[in-house]
Order: structure tokens, then sequence, then C-alpha cells
């Protein structure tokens, strides 16, 4: 069992290349240790996304190596599937599926692969729906739901496999301006309530509110990272300058 | 005028109870393409399986091939001689019912066509489908169980009932192994009347009536599907 404070992810010496020239990520090594939130920003074609999800393998690097509770999961001999559930995601575009019901999208993973009963699958449903106020939701199709709503839902709904960690891929950047807030407060319940969390987002202001590391990427590396303040006040590398000068 | 039509009806269909002929032909008819509608179906929905795991894995690189191999000989050859190939070459010298030989020529015919639409459904599902169902934890098969191919099904439905209907006209041809079918029990009854219009004209329509049941049917399902969600 890890506590908190302890290394969650570790990663090591990730490489991704496109057809062999496009380097995506170029000689990554990182951790992340559990009760963290960390932020990733950078430019677009940085690698953050691509960082990102090599971290539960939507990825697979090249090269290098990621450890999950210190199992290397980039093995083959790894099941994946096993760890991705406990590996929550959150897309850009949601994702929810279209032909269930909210209910349905929240409880098929816990019932199908946790093996809970279909009732008590529902009950923690509806308590997770309760959390985010959409519990009169529940059995309307996500075409009914609005982008913050649908992005709320996807939230819960990896939520319900009760993961360790939860990895998200600019949540907001898909949303109307106005439904941003309610995603970010969501998002920002998780962090005080301990969850660990690595976020890649363009939101400046949840980096400084709520991340207790932020990671700067650029060109496939990591470039600069520390605390918010260090990081947001203190710049030192002239990409980060740059980059911050820009979205500032 | 009226008084001909009436006789010529009554010396096509009713006389030498001749209408059995229809009759029996049309049982044949539906059981050749229900059969083969099975056939495509199963033989349809694994190659398309194949096929699409190979494009989005690149796993099953041998199967991928077979399946292709088969694409491109069941649909650049026409269904007659894919039939009479099967019937004269493949079970020449066993006795086998021609009512089989129909049902295998027509579902392996049709597995090819329903296999390209079952895979371009697949392949219509956003990926972020896949992605959210393996993020979640479950495994490919699963992914495609529960996520992909719900999705895909209710895409291709009115292709595939399209596909049915081609099938059911399809098996017209049946007669060249001489399959007593519909087509060839109107055929049989222009032999003896020497009048074409009446027993013709009688088999189109039971073809359309069926076709037009056929369609309503589709739509019923497909608005039912469509229903449910949104």
């Amino acid at each position: 069992m890890i506590t908190d404070g302890q290394v969650l992810i570790k990663v090591e010496d990730l490489y991704k290349v496109y057809n062999n020239r496009l380097h995506a990520l170029d000689g990554v090594s990182e951790e992340i240790r559990k009760g963290e939130v960390v932020v990733i920003v950078g430019p677009s074609g940085s690698g953050k996304s691509t960082f990102l999800r090599s971290l539960n393998l939507l990825e697979m690097p090249t090269k290098g190596h990621v450890y999950f509770e210190g199992v290397d999961i980039t093995s083959k001999e790894t099941d994946i599937d096993l760890h991705r559930r406990k590996m929550g995601m959150v897309f850009q575009h949601f994702n929810l599926f279209p032909h269930k019901t909210i209910l349905e999208n929240i409880t098929l993973a816990p019932i199908k692969l946790l093996k809970k009963s279909k009732e008590e699958a529902q009950e923690n449903a509806m308590e997770l729906l309760k959390l985010v106020g959409l519990e009169e939701k529940a059995n309307t199709y996500p075409s009914r739901l609005s982008g913050g709503q649908k992005q709320r839902i996807a939230i819960i709904r990896s939520l319900a496999m009760d993961p360790e960690v939860m990895l998200f891929d600019e949540p907001t950047s898909a949303l109307d301006p106005e439904m941003v807030g309610e995603v970010l407060e969501l998002m920002k319940k998780l962090a005080h309530d301990g969850m660990t969390m690595v976020v890649v987002t363009h939101e400046m202001g949840f980096a400084k509110e709520v991340a207790s590391r932020v990671i700067f990427m650029d060109e496939g590396k990591i470039k600069e990272q520390g605390t918010p303040e260090e990081f947001f006040d203190n710049p030192k590398d002239p990409r980060l300058k740059e980059f911050l000068s820009k979205i500032l | 005028m009226l008084q001909t039509l009436q006789d010529k009806f009554y010396e096509n269909f009713i006389d030498g109870k001749r209408w059995e002929y229809i009759l029996d032909g049309l049982g044949v008819t539906l059981e050749v393409t229900f059969f083969a509608v099975i056939i495509g179906i199963v033989l349809g929905f694994l190659i398309a399986i194949v096929r699409s795991t190979y494009d989005k894995t690149g796993k099953l690189k041998i199967l991928n091939v077979l399946c292709k191999v088969y694409l491109t000989v069941i649909r650049g050859t026409p269904v007659v001689v894919q039939l009479l190939i099967i019937y004269f070459v493949i079970f020449g010298s066993s006795d086998i019912s021609k009512v089989l030989v129909a049902i295998m020529a027509f579902g392996l015919n049709s597995g090819a066509y329903v296999a390209e639409i079952f895979r371009s459904g697949i392949m219509s599902v956003d990926n972020g489908q896949f992605e959210a169902g393996r993020s979640l934890g479950f495994n490919y098969v699963q992914t495609m169980i529960h996520i992909i191919m719900p999705q895909a099904f209710k895409n291709v439905l009115p292709a595939l009932g399209n596909e049915f209907i081609v099938l059911l006209k399809e098996t017209s041809v049946s007669g060249y192994i001489a399959l007593q079918d519909l087509t060839k029990g109107g055929d049989i009854i222009r032999s003896r009347t020497y009048d074409a219009f009446m027993p013709l004209i009688g088999i189109a329509l039971v073809y359309l009536v069926m076709v037009m049941i056929f369609t309503k049917l589709v739509n019923m399902l497909e608005r039912r599907l469509r229903n449910s969600d949104h």
C-alpha cells in the first residue's frame, strides 16, 4: 500500500517517436507522488498530452519505462488492464458512452470489472451524482447534457472505479467558457480531498491555486518545474518566460 | 378485357393448382434467404472483427490476409458464377441438396458484403470511445462488446437492411442450379401456359411485397434504436 508522499508513478527515460522523426517525448523522467496535484503546461505540440497518455499506456512509449505502484507497466508481462482500473482518465471530449444512460455510464465498469452487484454499483453512482448535483440526470442519455455536465459525469465515471490517481487531458478545452468553472470546481474538490492528480491544462488560475507542482514541457522535454509560486513568479527557462508572457 | 384477365388468372394460377409453384417457390426463396442471412451475419461479423482488430492493433495479420483474399474473390466475381462453381465444381460429384448449396453460396457471398458494412460501422465509432473503454480497464474484447459494437450496429443498420433486401432478390438466380425458388416457379408456369405476363408480374409482386415488409421492419427497428439515445 502506497501512502501519502510515496512515489505512485515513476517514469524512466521515456521516448515516443512518430514515423522515426518527430520526438513527441524526448527522454522524460519524472515521479508522481501520492497526494500530489501535478499540473503540466506547455505550448501545443510540446508532448504534454503524449506524456499524460503514456502514464496509462494509451500511448505506448517507443522506449523507457513507466512504473505504477512499483510495477513496470510497460513490461510485456504486465496485464495493463488491471492497472488501468486504478488510473482514472478524463478526456478533452468527455467520451461518454452515447448508447448508455448516465447511470449505466457510471456503473458499467464497476459491474463488469469490479464484479460489484448492480444495486451496490448504482447506490455508489447515485452518491457520486449527488456529489456533482446531477442526480436527476441518472436516467437520461449523454446527448441531453451540456458540455460541463458531460465532463462532470466523465469525472465521476472514473471515480466510480475508486482510482489511485486521476489523469486529466485538457478537461476544459472543449467547453464553452461559462462551463469551465463548474468542472474546475469539481477538480478542486477532488484535490482538496487528497486525490492524486496529473492535469494537462491551459487554466493557469487552476495551476496557481491548486497545483502542488507545475511542470513546463516543450519539445518533448521537461524544461522546468516547481511550486506554483516559483514557477509563475520566478521562471528561469527562456521558453517558459516566453510562454508565460504570452498567456498571462 | 376484364374477362380475359380473369381467364388468364384462372389458367395461370388456379388451373392444375399452379399457384403451388408460387407458394412452394416462395417457401424455398424464404428458406434460402433466411439461412443465408444468418451465415452472412456470422461470417461478416467475424471477418469485420478480424479486419478492424488488425487495423487498430496490428494483430491477426495472417487471418487478415485470408479475409482480404476472401473479400476480393467474392466481391470480384458474379454470384451466379459462385453458385455454379459451388454446385457443379465443389459438390459436383456428391448428391447434395440444392437448397443447401444455395444457402451456402448466398451466405458466403453475403458475408463478404456484410463484413465491409460491419467494418465501416466499427471504424465510424469515434476512437475516443475506444480509449474511454480501455482507460476504465476494459480489455480489447470487452471494449468491443460493451462499447463499440452496440454503437457500430446502430450505425450500420440501414446498410445491413439494404443488404438483406438485395440478398432476397439475388436468390432469384437459384434457377441456374435448377432449384425451384419463387422465380423458377413463375417460370415453370410460363412454360406450361405460354403466358409470360401473369406469372412474371405475379412473382414480381410477391418480391415487391416482401421487400416492402422487410423495409418496414428495418425502419421500425431503426426508430426504436434511435429513441434509445436522444
